[in-house]
């Protein structure tokens, strides 16, 4: 077989194992948007500097973008789809709404996967945590005060209510 | 744009990643952590015609410390981020652990490798002028077999290193740090995370001065005034810290007075002369304690 054929690539994406052929040069976010139907990782600038595209790959968050398909064979994926509830929104993504972080929403699934990553690994950041940990996303519209006041709080209320 | 058609190779050994390689020529490249190769890929600035894929072998991404020397040997698969998190690392070569949180962002760090950043010899990474402070020593493998560069003749310029068309930086060799040694890394960039518009990697005490300018020149520069400024007047650190930053800073702005300063989109060599200085100083200031090794 041509070293740049399409292979059947087989990985597990939001819980369920998932196998698509593709070529070698068909990047981790096309593969989950073309290949899967997940459309929820968006592309934004493709040469890694926006992070819309961030995904977690075997629990760390990664741009899809910088990733080929064939790599993430036997992996673990969570995407944005992963993170979102089958009924309503998660407390983050509620928290992202109630402090208008987000006006356009197309840099907001990977805020979200970012923001999960860290109050998963720091369930207790202080502000420049917040800001250090989400500093590869880039936001046109809002001017990041809201998103961080948003992680900050979905971190204070875990804490009150307990992590759902 | 998206990355143009490539063979793909995905070898399990180390012997057959070189001789992948070999097969085409100088026309295939490594693929370690992907974070500066891929972004160049889909902008279609390179165009190998195959990506031999180190991801799959065993043993590059190693930590071992020498019981011997002393020295930490790092394989060169190590993602970034696990400089942030490695204990031998924080105990034994901890200007790696400070370096780590100045390079990009958290998703570049938990792809890209240390192996990947120094190969790829970008002016204005953080890991190459470490390397050059620490004294590091590259092990290479080809064709030809094993070969060792200290971090001294390693870099040639832009995106120019000593590993040659065909061969793989398999692993980077630390030196114990003597014991009082100060080290600190700081930079100026326009936000956190993005390339460094001048930069500063320094280790001073119990030996000889490094104080390693990157963002500067192509390549990372020693500044040997300011090394000489370190070495007059360590002792007195921890007394009088701000004469001391003070005079690394005077001596740095005569070393980057005699070098050929970056002019481009990130800032003007005027903006890099004036801004070496106060970064020297400000790393000096942030100079911290490695409590060497028993």
């Amino acid at each position: 077989m041509s070293r740049a054929a399409p292979r059947t690539v087989t990985l597990t994406v939001n819980g369920r194992r998932c196998s698509a052929d593709t070529e070698p040069r068909r990047t981790l976010g096309d593969f989950l948007r073309q290949e899967l139907g997940l459309t929820g990782t968006h592309l934004g600038c493709e040469h890694g500097v926006c992070g819309a595209c961030t995904v977690l790959l075997d629990g760390a968050p990664v741009r899809a973008c910088l990733l080929f398909a064939v790599q993430a064979e036997g992996a673990e994926v969570v995407t944005i789809e992963g993170l979102t509830p089958p009924d309503g929104l998660s407390d983050l993504q509620q928290a992202f709404s109630a402090a208008h972080a987000l006006q356009c929403g197309f840099c907001t699934p990977g805020f979200i996967v970012a923001a999960d990553a860290l109050l998963r690994e720091t369930p207790d950041p202080d502000e420049e945590t917040v800001r250090n940990a989400l500093s590869g996303n880039i936001c046109r519209c809002t001017g990041y005060l809201p998103i961080v006041e948003a992680v900050l709080a979905t971190a204070r209320n875990r804490r009150t209510e307990g992590a759902p | 744009m998206k990355p143009p058609v490539f063979d793909y190779c995905a070898p399990e050994s180390l012997e057959e990643a070189i001789a992948c390689l070999a097969e085409y020529d100088e026309d295939a490249r490594p693929l370690a952590g992907g974070q500066s190769m891929v972004p160049m890929m889909a902008l279609r600035l390179v165009s190998p015609a195959a990506l031999v894929d180190l991801n799959g072998v065993h043993g590059l991404d190693s930590e071992a410390l020498d019981p011997d020397s002393g020295a930490l040997r790092l394989g060169a698969m190590l993602r970034t981020a696990r400089l942030e998190r490695s204990p031998l690392v924080a105990r034994h070569q901890p200007l790696l652990a400070a370096a780590a949180p100045w390079i990009a962002h958290v998703a570049i760090r938990n792809r890209g490798t240390i192996g990947g950043s120094l190969s790829h010899a970008d002016p204005a990474a953080e890991l190459p002028a470490v390397a050059v402070a620490l004294d590091a020593r590259m092990r290479i493998a080809g064709p030809a077999g094993l070969r060792e560069v200290p971090a001294a003749e390693f870099f040639f310029g832009l995106f120019e290193t000593a590993v040659a068309p065909g061969e793989i930086l398999t692993e980077i060799v630390f030196p114990k740090m003597p014991q009082g040694r100060h080290v600190a890394l700081y930079e100026l960039a326009r936000r956190h995370g993005d390339f460094a518009m001048a930069g500063v990697a320094l280790a001073f005490g119990g030996g000889p001065a490094r104080v390693v300018g990157f963002g500067l020149t192509d390549r990372p520069v020693r500044l040997s005034e300011a090394e000489a400024a370190l070495d007059a007047g360590a002792a007195d650190f921890g007394s009088a810290g701000k004469e001391l930053a003070a005079s690394v800073a005077q001596a740095a702005a005569a070393d980057v007075s005699a070098l050929d300063l970056n002019d481009d989109l990130q800032a003007s060599a005027a903006w890099r002369r004036d801004a070496a200085p106060v970064v020297a100083a400000r790393a000096v200031a942030a100079a911290r304690p490695t409590g060497g090794q028993p």
